[in-house]
């Protein structure tokens, strides 16, 4: 996963808007970009998985935390290659992880927000690994022979994440009346961030047509359904609120974000060229 | 990753060091005699029950207070490939704590009392994670030299004459020895990268290389020595080596590493000696360590408060997982 | 409130055709949780193809006061074991 850096940082792409070319029309940039969101969605997730490691209610769990987040980051890394190399400007997982900036990342916005209560994390934890289940077991079929072997690989993590998700949920849930209230405070906090999942707006459709990439809104009522059969044997209400507004696939994020990237990224920018 | 098992001269002395005395059973003489393992329900003297409680529960405190330091830095770990490693790396010291808890409780404690120790302070861990990791590469120091000498101290204890622990310790000196060698890595990487790169390597071993040098515990052997319980614990066959013995065979180790990376341990007396076929080192001030035992250290403070709040915080979520399996066992019963 | 989650013996077959063997053991609040917890903390590199937890509880161990009485008295019988007869030279498959 060595790739030449370069001697200098990379210039920033140009936003995405400008890069588009029609739509519907398939261009190898909406092809980068797609994989780029997925991407940078297990990136997001593997770091704000990270700040859990030696801070879990229990010394089993910073094992299990430690597990996922090291599935998530192994995903994103692997994406984040192809995404370089479907780019073909000889970016490598470690340029695109640290040299892009905060309206560069594609991710959504679900997997953004600090997740410092236990229950919400595992809130975000059984959305995220069971809409990246439904996505990675129909990305197996891709046309894009990479995408299909990191998904193949990865639904296989992500079912682990979705079975550690759902039983810490069911515990919280169905536990002490204090763990029932704060479980269902944490789904009602992150229920908002689902529907972005399921958007379609900065997708082009050419790559689902062409077998590329998965529809989303065809995931939503599978993983809406998965999602509320948990959330009812917990003993939990699904959320009856708004959905927020998309925009983490078109790098409108929350601020959130930017503030996670400035701690991750400064380092390597402080040595420009530095090999680690 | 260690746990220093002894205390400040001025400190209280640990109430373990009952010398051998008509409590020891003969069967247990003779498992030692043999270099046999005790286990769990043998016959074993008090005081070896107590040494072994306090030395196992300390180790495992330093494996979790461990994960403190370089978990400080997982968040900014300079490329993807690091982080990933970090994160494994964190994570063993997890399991290590795990794998010694789970080896202290054969001796019929419960690790949530020992955990209840460490938070109020009645129990140590090892001084050298009250020390601050400042620069990315202090990952590099602690996998070199904290987890080298660590190893050096373990290996002998994986001979340790109490079967749990020694089992224990098989476990984790086979996953550290990945520990020394990503350090190593690291090192390497930047001492042979740009300049600043390789003035943050050289500053983090300086920084590392006094205190690594004393999680050997203080000098036990010559006109130096200090009272402690190296003795008793050797005729237990808990302990195989004296403090000094094990420094020196880091030194040694280490000297010829150092090179290979291109890096000066900062100290100027450090040179082989022909005739003693070791390296001869200068004067360790054990001043400072006192103190960071004593809890002045830099960073003191901020590991037990880490620890403590993790605890607290994650009440709520080991009371509701035990309400959950009492009402499921309810249930259960109900049925049968 | 104090929390005393039980604690769990684990048993890892390494591969395909040797018995489970004790590991070790951990904390969980039950057998699903004890069951998960074995292999996030024990088959981290591979170590295993398959997991038991027992509760410690439920093991019955015999004493060291009855290890005489219990393994002394097999030692004598050494014609349990094939290498006590003798069988004459150019025999084969015996």
């Amino acid at each position: 996963m060595t790739t030449p850096r370069p001697s200098s940082p990379p210039p920033l792409r140009s936003s995405t808007e400008e890069r588009r070319g029609d739509p519907g029309q398939r261009t190898p940039d909406n092809h980068v970009d797609h994989v780029l969101g997925l991407a940078d969605d297990a990136l997001v997730s593997a770091q704000r998985m990270g700040w859990w490691i030696s801070r879990a209610p229990q010394l089993e769990e910073d094992l299990a935390l430690a597990n996922i987040g090291l599935d998530l980051l192994g995903q994103a890394r692997a994406l984040l290659s192809h995404a370089g190399a479907l780019e073909g400007q000889g970016r490598g997982e470690d340029d695109l992880a640290y040299w892009r900036d905060e309206r560069d990342f594609r991710n959504v916005k679900l997997v953004e927000r600090p997740q410092e209560d236990f229950g919400v994390a595992m809130a975000r934890l059984l959305v995220l690994s069971t809409w990246q289940s439904e996505l990675y077991a129909a990305l197996q079929r891709s046309t894009d022979p990479v995408l299909a072997a990191v998904a193949a690989k990865a639904a296989k993590e992500v079912a682990y994440h979705h079975d550690h998700a759902t039983r810490w949920v069911l515990r919280l849930g169905d536990g002490t009346p204090e763990s029932h209230a704060r479980m269902q405070a944490a789904l009602d906090a992150e229920w908002p961030w689902i529907e972005e999942l399921f958007d379609e707006s900065h997708l082009d459709p050419a790559l689902v047509t062409d077998g590329v990439a998965v529809a989303p809104s065809s995931l939503r009522e599978p993983v809406l359904r998965r999602l509320g059969d948990v959330v009812r044997s917990a003993t939990l209400e699904v959320p009856d609120v708004p959905a927020r507004v998309p925009g983490g696939r078109a790098g409108l994020h929350t601020e959130h974000l930017g503030r996670m990237l400035a701690e991750m990224q400064h380092l390597t920018r402080s040595h420009p060229g530095a090999t680690w | 990753m260690y746990g220093n098992d002894f205390s400040a001269p001025d400190g209280p002395r640990p109430a373990t060091d009952a010398g051998p005395g008509p409590d020891e059973p003969a069967s247990f003489l003779a498992v030692l005699a043999e270099e046999g393992r005790i286990e769990p329900r043998d016959e074993m003297p008090e005081a070896y029950r107590r040494t072994l409680v306090r030395q196992i529960a300390q180790h495992a405190h330093s494996e979790i207070i461990g994960m403190q330091p370089e978990g400080n830095w997982i968040s900014r770990a300079p490329s993807l490939r690091r982080k990933g490693i970090l994160m494994a790396k964190v994570q063993d010291e997890a399991g290590h704590g795990l794998y010694l808890y789970a080896a202290a409780e054969t001796l019929g404690v419960d690790r949530a009392d020992l955990l209840d120790q460490l938070h109020d302070g009645r129990q140590k861990y090892s001084s050298i994670f009250n020390y601050p990791t400042l620069t990315w590469a202090d990952m590099g120091a602690i996998g070199w030299l904290v987890d080298g000498a660590a190893i050096v101290n373990q290996v002998p204890l994986c001979r340790c004459s109490f079967g749990p622990y020694a089992r224990a310790m098989v476990r984790v000196c086979k996953e550290e020895s990945f520990h020394q060698r990503q350090g190593f890595e690291i090192l390497h990487t930047l001492s042979h990268g740009t300049p600043a790169q390789r003035a943050m390597a050289q500053d983090a071993v300086d920084r590392y290389w006094w205190p690594s040098l004393m999680m050997f515990g203080p000098t036990d052997t010559g006109p130096d020595a200090s009272a402690g319980h190296t003795a008793q614990s050797m005729a237990w066959g808990i302990k195989r080596f004296s403090n000094d013995e094990l420094r020196q065979r880091f030194i040694d180790m280490t000297v010829p590493q150092a090179e290979a990376l291109g890096l000066t341990l900062p100290d100027p007396e450090l040179r082989w000696n022909d005739e003693r076929g070791h390296y001869d080192h200068g004067r360790i001030d054990f001043t400072e360590l006192f103190e960071v035992i004593k809890g002045n250290g830099p960073c003191n403070a901020e590991r037990m408060a880490h620890r403590v709040r993790a605890h607290e915080d994650g009440a709520w979520v080991r009371e509701a997982a035990e309400a959950y399996a009492a009402k499921r066992t309810q249930e259960q019963e109900h049925v049968a | 409130m104090r929390t005393r989650e039980p604690l769990w013996e684990v048993f890892v077959r390494s591969r395909r055709g040797l018995n489970h063997v004790h590991v070790g053991s951990l904390h969980a609040p039950d057998a699903e949780m004890a069951l998960r917890n074995a292999r996030d903390v024990y088959t981290r590199r591979q170590e295993g193809v398959s997991l038991w937890v027992v509760p410690a509880t439920a093991i019955t161990a015999s004493s060291p006061e009855e290890r005489d009485a219990f393994f002394d008295p097999a030692a004598d019988k050494i014609y349990r074991h094939p290498t006590f007869y003798d069988v004459p030279e150019g025999v084969e498959h015996l």
